[in-house]
């Protein structure tokens, strides 16, 4: 059970936070040259953090009591080599989906 | 037409095949969330406060995880901080706008009207800055809605999925999906892998803070590689 106030604690900060990334440029700071390394770092922010966040879940998922699973692995391969070769976003969730879907059930039954 | 109500127009028609992606993500979190037991109220208080799916999925999985709250907030912003690049590469196209205008843009300042606006400048330099405004704001208009209604017909449906559609893997799938296509030279790539090698290394880490650690090394690993490639190409 999520406990109340920390739910709000978080949606309030977060949602605060998250106001002050959107505003800081666009909003204050303007015109004005970042540091190069900043620029350079904040590129490479999505690609580090992503995949990061989720990684643990797909070599142990919590739906099989983190057991390492055939089907997920395969299933956040195919995604991640769809979305590489073919630049589409709905194009890596369908073969990751067709891909989970259809070893969950040849292997599942 | 006016050209300010063509270029609103054209934000609204480059916007709506998002759609596709953007009403299942934002169903998704209202089930997830409905699962978590947070209540309608509480579930689109999260939408409307934060407005920024990827983050949400991060925060909620940690709430449910009882992480502390600084743990949650961290990881959860450094969702987040890729926004500031689009915060810092939209800031010379609308500089001149008066600090209200931008104010309400940073509220709507997310991966498609960042990346949907940047595209067209670029296409169209001659554009003016009132046309620019429309067109992130036509960007903008069908997904703000369609992204809140979504997430309360998830919330509704709540409970209704059962678990045999491993509905726990739609989010590490939706963000593999999004990040691939991202991964354009070989900083992207080492900055990937060395981020996901580590944050499995640190995983005795409590409540996933190794992310926070892996996530840093991971960015200054891809500036060095950009910097080496590009210092490579320059002595070519």
């Amino acid at each position: 059970m999520i406990d109340r106030a920390d739910l709000w604690i978080v949606m309030v900060l977060l949602g605060l936070g998250t106001y002050v990334i959107r505003f800081s440029f666009l909003g204050l700071l303007g015109n004005r040259p970042l540091p190069e390394w900043l620029v350079r770092s904040l590129r490479y922010t999505a690609v580090a953090v992503m995949p990061a966040l989720v990684a643990p879940a797909v070599l142990w998922p919590a739906a099989t009591g983190g057991q390492m699973d055939p089907a997920r692995l395969a299933a956040a391969g195919a995604t991640v080599l769809v979305g590489y070769v073919t630049r589409s976003m709905m194009a890596a969730i369908f073969a990751g989906g067709v891909v989970l879907y259809g070893l969950l059930w040849a292997l599942g039954g | 037409m006016h050209p300010t109500g063509r270029s609103f127009l054209r934000g609204v028609t480059d916007a709506a095949p998002f759609l596709i992606v953007i009403v299942p993500f934002a169903m998704l979190f209202g089930v997830l969330a409905a699962e978590a037991d947070l209540d309608l109220f509480e579930i689109v208080a999260f939408s409307v406060t934060v407005f920024a799916g990827a983050s949400q999925f991060a925060a909620l999985a940690l709430l449910q995880e009882n992480a502390p709250v600084l743990v949650i907030l961290a990881t959860a912003l450094a969702v987040n901080l890729r926004m500031m690049m689009y915060s810092v590469a939209l800031a010379p196209h609308f500089g001149a706008a008066p600090v209200g205008v931008r104010a309400v843009m940073a509220y709507f300042l997310i991966d498609q009207s960042f990346a949907l606006s940047l595209a067209e400048f670029d296409k169209r330099p001659a554009l003016s800055m009132a046309e620019k405004l429309a067109y992130f704001f036509g960007v903008v208009a069908p997904i703000v809605p369609m992204w809140m209604a979504s997430t309360v017909a998830g919330a509704v449906m709540g409970q209704a999925i059962p678990p045999e559609f491993a509905l726990d893997f739609a989010v590490p799938i939706t963000f593999l999906a999004m990040t691939a296509p991202m991964i354009r030279t070989a900083a992207h790539g080492v900055a990937g892998v060395v981020s996901v090698g580590l944050v499995l290394a640190l995983g005795w880490m409590p409540y996933g803070t190794g992310l926070l650690v892996a996530a840093a090394v991971g960015m200054a690993s891809g500036a060095l590689v950009e910097v080496w490639t590009g210092r490579r190409r320059a002595a070519a």
